[in-house]
C-alpha cells in the first residue's frame, strides 16, 4: 500500500507492506538508521521518534499508522541540511557527556526533549520517571539526567529568545 | 587548528557528533549489495540427542538459498570453536576441553544451541523457512544448577566428563590454611549464590559476512570487542581461511561489557555460508535469541570461612566455589572462575594464608564467561560479605576490622599468598576519602529519620581492590592463556604534521578517540583536533588483542606512549641533521626540536613534512617517512581499588530496596580524562547495583528453559531506580606502566554488588538477618522478613 507523511520536514511517499514496523520503514528502506532496535519487547526505547510531536516507540507502530502523520527521527533533529547545527538536547548530551557508546541515544534524546517540551521545567525525579521508558547499559543515567536537565533549560531559553 | 589538549584535560569526546546526530555506523547500519538474510535455528531443548534434521520442507519454501546444519560442518572438516584458555588441576592434569562445534552435531546441550543456519531472500523468508525446519530430538533430562550437576546421578553432558566436572581446580597453600584456621580464636562462616547474569548490551550481536571470488577474500563484519582476535580464532582454527584472505570488521558497537569478547559461532557459520551461496548474508540478534546466545556471566555457588585471632585480625581463608561454565567452554569461559578469581581472594587485606578450590562445572545452560568484572566482583563479594559477617560476630565495627587488616601504603609493593603482587595502592586513603565524602558521621540522623517513615536505613561498604589490564603475557603464560596478551599501536605522522593512529583495542562507549588522542596531543604537542584514532578492521590495523578486562588504556595506551615516544626519536634525528646539531643537544618540548642553549628550532610540522619531502634529508642514515609502531606487554596487572559505601533503605511493607545514597572513591592512577572516567565509574557502579539488587538469569529447574528471557523477565537498572551518585579518585600511580595508569572500566562493577548487599543486610541486621542472596528483590526481603518472624514495623 501507499502512504503519505512528513518525515523530518519534508513530504514522503513510500509503498510499504501493510505488517512493516515503523522502526523497519525507517531504517531498511528509508536508509534513516539513526533510530535503533534494542529489543522485541518495547523495552528499551532506542527506537523511540516523535509521531505528530509525541514520542512512541516505532518498534510497535506500523507503518500505514503513518499516513497523514508528521513523523520526525533523529535525523531530523539538526539545523538545516549541510550545517553542522545541533539541537540544543544534542548539545547539552554533548557538553555533560550524557552518552557513550551511542546506541540508546537517539531514542534517549528523542525522549528526553518531548519531555522538555511537555514540561518546561523539570525536576531530576521528573526526568528519572520520565526516562523509564529507555535503557542505556553504559552511563549508570546519571549524566543523562544532568543533560536532559541542561539541554531542557536550554530549550526553555531559547525558546525565550 | 585547535589547541594541545593534554592529560587529566576533559574536552568533550570526538566520537559523539556521529552518535548524537544518528549517524553511528552499527553493523545493523550496514548494507551490502545483494545481501541475504541468516536466521539461526536453535535448540528448544535444554539437552537432546539431535537424530536428525529435515531439511527438504524449509528448503521449498519460498526465497530460501540454503539450509545449513551440522552435517554440513562436519562434512567441511571445519574446526570447533577454540577455548583461549587451558587450565589444569593442582596435580597438572590439563582441564576436560570437549568440542564445541559452530553448528550442533549428535546432542544439543543448551536451550538456543545452534542447529540450523537457514539463509534466504529475506529476513521474513528466513524466519518462515526456520520453522518448516523438522528437527527430530530425542530428549535427555538435563541438569542446570551446578549443586545438582555434580551428583552422581546428574544427566551427564559429555561421555568423557565424569561428574560435568571441567576441572578441579585449585590456589593457595592448602596446608597452611588449614594450620591457621586450628590456632584461630574465631571462624566465620558464610554460603552464598552469586547470581547468573546477562550482559545486555544495548546493541544486540549481529554479523554480515561476504565472499568475493575475484580477489578470494572474505569479508566479516562484526559486533566485536576484538576484531583480530576473531580473525586468528576463526580464519587460523576454524574455517581455515589463510589471515591475509580474512578481514573482520568491528565498526561502532554498541556497548560490549564482555558479551562481545568471544569468539562466537554464528561469526564462523555466516563467513563459511558467505562462500557457499556467493552472496553477502546478514544476521541480526533479536533481544530474545541474544538471551539465549549470549555468553552468560557468574553463576557460582561458594562456601567461606575466614579465621581470626582475637582481635580480628585475619588470618586465613578458605574459600570452595562452584562455578557454572554452562553447555560448553566459551573462548575465555574457564580463565574467570580461576585466574580471575582465586588471586584476588587477598583483597585489600594482610591475610597470609588464603586456599581456594574451584569446580568448574558443566550445566546444559548458555556457555558462562566473561562480563564486566569478570571473576573480581565474584571475588570482591565473598571477602567483603564475610568480613562483614565476621565483624558482625566478633562485635568488632566494620569499618574498624577493615583499618585492622588493611595492607598500609607504606607496605606496597605488596605481595599476597595468592600469586599476586600488587604494586600500588591506599586503600585506607580511598577508605577515609569514602567516609567523609558519604558524611557516615550523619547516617544515624538518616537512619532515625527512616524509621520515623517505618523505614529501614542501611548503609555498606566495600574496600576492594582488582586486577586489570590484561595482560602480562608470561604470567598469563603460566596461567594457562594460549596467546599472549600485548597491544599494538602505529603513529602514523602526515607530511603536514596531523596524526593517525591505528590501534589494536576497540571502542564501543569508553571514549578511547578522545583519550587516545589526548594522549598523542599531549606527547607530540599537536592539536587535539589534528589527531584521529582508527580501530576495529583488520585491513587498517596491523594487530590487536581488542578491548577488555579494563587493558585499552593500560596496555593500548602504553603502546601508543612507546610508538609516539619512536616518533619523537625519529624527529630528533631529522632535526638534528637540519639544525645541524648533534643529535645528543636536540631537545622536545611542546612541538618544537630545538638545539639545546640556542633559539634554533624546527616545528613538528616542519620535521614531518622533511619526513615526507626529504630534498635535505640524511638518506644515507635514515629512511624517510614518519610512522612508527610500538608493541606493549606488560610487566605486571593493574590493581585499581578503592572504597565503595552503599545507603538504602528497605521498607518492611513491600520488601522494596531502595539505593539512596552511593559513594564511590577509587584508585585508578593516572587520569587521562576526568570525565570519561567518571562515566566509566557510574556506568560500572550501576551494573554492580543491578546485580545486587535486579537482574538473575533464571533457568527452570527441570526443563532447562531461561525463564528470564526478555527485558520483560530480565529486571535491569532504569533511570529512576538511581539516586545521584558522589565518585571520586583518589589515585595513587601504577608503578610500572608509562602513564601510571591503572584502568577504570570495571572497577564500579566489581566494587558495588557487596556495598549495596552490606547496606541491605545493615538494614535487616536488628532482625537478626546475616546475609541475602543477590539480587535483593522485593521478593526476596519480603520473604526474609516474614520469615524473620521478629516485629516488623521500625520503632
Amino acid at each position: 500500500m501507499q502512504i503519505s507523511f512528513t518525515l523530518n520536514g519534508r513530504p514522503t511517499t513510500v509503498e510499504v507492506e501493510p505488517a512493516t514496523l515503523v522502526a523497519e520503514l525507517l531504517r531498511e528502506q528509508l536508509n534513516l538508521t539513526g533510530t535503533h532496535i534494542g529489543c522485541d519487547t518495547s523495552q528499551c526505547g532506542a527506537c523511540v521518534v516523535h509521531l505528530n510531536g509525541l514520542p512512541v516507540k516505532s518498534c510497535t507502530l506500523l507503518a500505514p499508522a503513518l499516513d497523514g502523520a508528521t513523523l520526525l527521527t533523529i535525523e531530523g533533529l539538526q539545523g538545516a541540511p549541510g550545517s553542522n547545527q545541533m539541537h540544543p538536547m544534542q548539545e547539552a548530551f554533548r557538553e555533560h557527556h550524557g552518552l557513550q557508546c551511542g546506541f540508546c541515544t537517539p531514542g534517549m534524546l528523542m525522549t528526553a526533549i518531548a519531555l522538555a517540551a511537555e514540561k518546561p521545567d523539570l525536576t531530576e525525579a521528573d526526568v528519572r520517571h520520565g526516562l523509564e521508558g529507555n535503557i542505556c547499559r553504559c552511563t549508570g543515567y546519571q549524566n543523562i539526567v544532568v543533560s536532559v536537565m541542561a539541554g531542557a533549560a536550554a530549550m526553555t531559553a531559547a525558546k525565550g529568545e | 587548528m585547535g589547541n594541545v589538549i593534554g592529560i587529566g584535560a576533559a574536552p568533550k569526546r570526538k566520537e559523539d557528533q556521529r552518535f548524537l546526530t544518528g549517524r553511528g555506523n552499527y553493523v545493523s547500519d550496514i548494507k551490502r549489495p545483494g545481501a541475504t538474510a541468516g536466521v539461526f535455528v536453535r535448540s528448544p531443548h535444554a539437552h537432546a540427542f539431535l537424530r536428525s534434521i529435515d531439511k527438504s520442507a524449509a528448503l521449498a519454501a519460498p526465497g530460501v538459498i540454503a539450509v545449513l546444519t551440522g552435517d554440513d560442518v562436519r562434512a567441511d572438516g571445519l574446526g570447533s570453536l577454540p577455548c583461549g584458555w587451558g587450565i589444569s588441576d593442582a596435580k597438572g592434569v590439563p582441564m576436560k576441553e570437549p568440542p564445541f562445534p559452530m553448528l550442533a552435531q549428535g546432542k544439543v546441550r543448551f536451550v538456543g544451541d545452534m542447529v540450523a543456519f537457514v539463509i534466504a531472500e529475506t529476513p521474513e523468508q528466513a524466519n518462515t523457512a526456520a520453522e518448516l525446519l523438522n528437527v527430530d530430538y530425542d530428549v535427555l533430562p538435563s541438569v542446570v544448577g551446578v549443586l545438582e550437576a555434580v551428583r552422581p546421578d546428574a544427566p551427564q553432558l559429555f561421555d568423557d566428563v565424569p561428574n560435568n566436572i571441567c576441572c578441579d581446580w585449585e590456589l593457595g597453600d592448602k596446608a597452611a590454611v588449614e594450620s591457621a584456621f586450628r590456632k584461630a580464636a574465631h571462624v566465620a562462616k558464610l554460603s552464598l549464590v552469586n547470581n547468573r547474569l546477562i550482559g545486555n548490551p544495548m546493541e544486540p550481536r549481529a554479523a554480515i559476512a561476504e565472499y568475493e571470488p575475484g580477489t578470494d577474500r572474505f569479508t566479516l563484519w562484526t559486533t566485536s570487542q576484538f576484531p583480530h582476535v576473531v580473525r586468528f580464532l576463526m580464519g587460523a582454527l576454524v574455517l581455515n581461511i589463510p589471515q591475509h584472505k580474512l578481514r573482520v570488521v568491528a565498526p561502532d558497537v554498541g556497548g560490549g561489557f564482555g558479551v562481545k569478547q568471544f569468539h562466537y559461532g554464528e561469526e564462523a557459520v555466516i563467513t563459511w555460508a558467505a562462500r557457499r551461496v556467493m552472496r553477502p548474508i546478514k544476521w541480526v540478534a533479536s533481544r530474545s535469541e541474544g538471551y539465549v546466545s549470549d555468553r552468560h556471566g557468574r553463576d557460582h555457588v561458594t562456601e567461606a570461612e575466614l579465621a581470626l585471632d582475637e582481635t580480628g585480625k585475619f588470618l586465613a581463608f578458605r574459600v570452595n566455589t562452584l562455578a557454572n561454565m554452562g553447555g560448553y567452554l566459551s573462548t575465555f569461559g574457564p580463565n574467570i572462575p580461576t585466574n580471575l578469581y582465586g588471586p584476588l581472594l587477598g583483597g585489600v587485606y594482610t591475610t597470609p594464608a588464603i586456599y581456594c578450590n574451584v569446580k568448574v562445572v558443566f550445566t546444559n545452560t548458555v556457555p558462562v564467561d566473561a562480563y564486566r568484572g569478570a571473576g573480581r566482583p565474584e571475588a570482591t563479594f565473598v571477602l567483603e560479605r564475610i568480613v562483614d559477617v565476621a565483624a558482625a560476630e566478633m562485635g568488632i565495627d566494620r569499618v574498624e576490622i577493615r583499618r585492622r587488616n588493611m595492607i598500609p601504603k607504606e607496605a606496597y609493593p605488596y605481595q599476597t599468598p595468592v600469586l599476586v603482587q600488587y604494586d600500588s595502592g591506599d586503600p585506607m586513603g580511598c577508605l577515609d576519602g569514602a567516609l567523609a565524602a558519604a558524611d557516615v558521621k550523619s547516617f544515624g540522623i538518616r537512619k532515625a529519620a527512616s524509621a520515623s517513615k517505618g523505614k529501614f536505613r542501611g548503609l555498606g561498604y566495600s574496600t576492594y581492590v582488582e586486577a586489570c589490564g590484561l595482560a602480562p603475557s608470561r604470567f598469563a603464560g603460566r596461567l594457562g592463556a594460549r596467546g599472549g596478551l600485548y597491544e599494538s599501536a602505529t603513529v602514523r605522522v602526515h607530511p603536514t604534521g596531523q596524526v593517525t593512529v591505528m590501534i589494536g583495542t576497540h571502542n564501543h562507549g569508553q571514549g578511547h578517540e578522545t583519550t587516545f588522542a589526548q594522549i598523542v596531543s599531549d606527547k607530540l604537542g599537536v592539536a587535539f583536533d589534528n589527531v584521529d584514532i582508527v580501530f576495529g578492521d583488520t585491513d587498517r590495523v596491523q594487530f590487536g588483542m581488542g578491548t577488555y578486562g579494563s587493558r585499552s588504556l593500560v596496555v593500548g595506551g602504553a603502546a601508543l606512549s612507546k610508538a609516539t615516544d619512536k616518533v619523537i626519536a625519529k624527529g630528533k634525528k631529522i632535526a638534528s641533521h637540519l639544525l645541524e646539531a648533534a643529535e645528543v643537544d636536540i631537545q622536545f618540548e611542546a612541538g618544537k626540536f630545538s638545539v639545546a642553549g640556542t633559539d634554533r628550532m624546527k616545528t613538528f610540522e616542519q620535521i614531518a613534512g622533511a619526513a615526507y619531502v626529504p630534498h635535505n634529508y640524511p638518506l644515507e642514515v635514515l629512511e624517510p617517512g614518519l610512522e612508527e609502531q610500538a608493541y606493549y606487554d606488560p610487566v605486571n596487572f593493574t590493581y585499581p581499588g578503592g572504597c565503595h559505601i552503599a545507603e538504602v533503605e528497605v521498607d518492611p511493607e513491600t520488601g522494596t530496596v531502595t539505593l539512596v545514597n552511593y559513594t564511590a572513591v577509587d584508585d585508578v592512577g593516572t587520569v587521562i580524562n576526568p570525565m570519561i572516567v567518571e562515566g566509566q565509574l557510574h556506568g560500572g557502579i550501576v551494573q554492580g547495583v543491578g546485580q545486587a539488587l535486579f537482574e538473575n538469569a533464571v533457568y527452570d529447574e527441570s526443563s532447562g528453559q531461561l525463564l528470564s528471557g526478555s527485558l520483560m523477565d530480565y529486571c535491569m537498572p532504569r533511570a529512576d531506580h538511581m539516586p545521584m551518585m558522589k565518585v571520586a579518585t583518589h589515585s595513587t600511580l601504577c608503578t610500572h606502566t608509562p602513564m601510571g595508569v591503572k584502568g577504570c572500566g570495571e572497577v564500579g562493577t566489581i566494587g558495588s554488588p557487596a556495598a549495596v548487599i552490606n547496606a541491605v543486610v545493615d538494614a535487616l541486621s536488628h532482625l537478626g538477618v546475616t546475609h541475602v542472596d543477590m539480587p535483593a528483590t522485593p521478593n526476596r526481603i519480603w520473604r526474609l522478613l516474614q520469615n524473620a518472624s521478629l516485629p516488623v514495623a521500625a520503632e
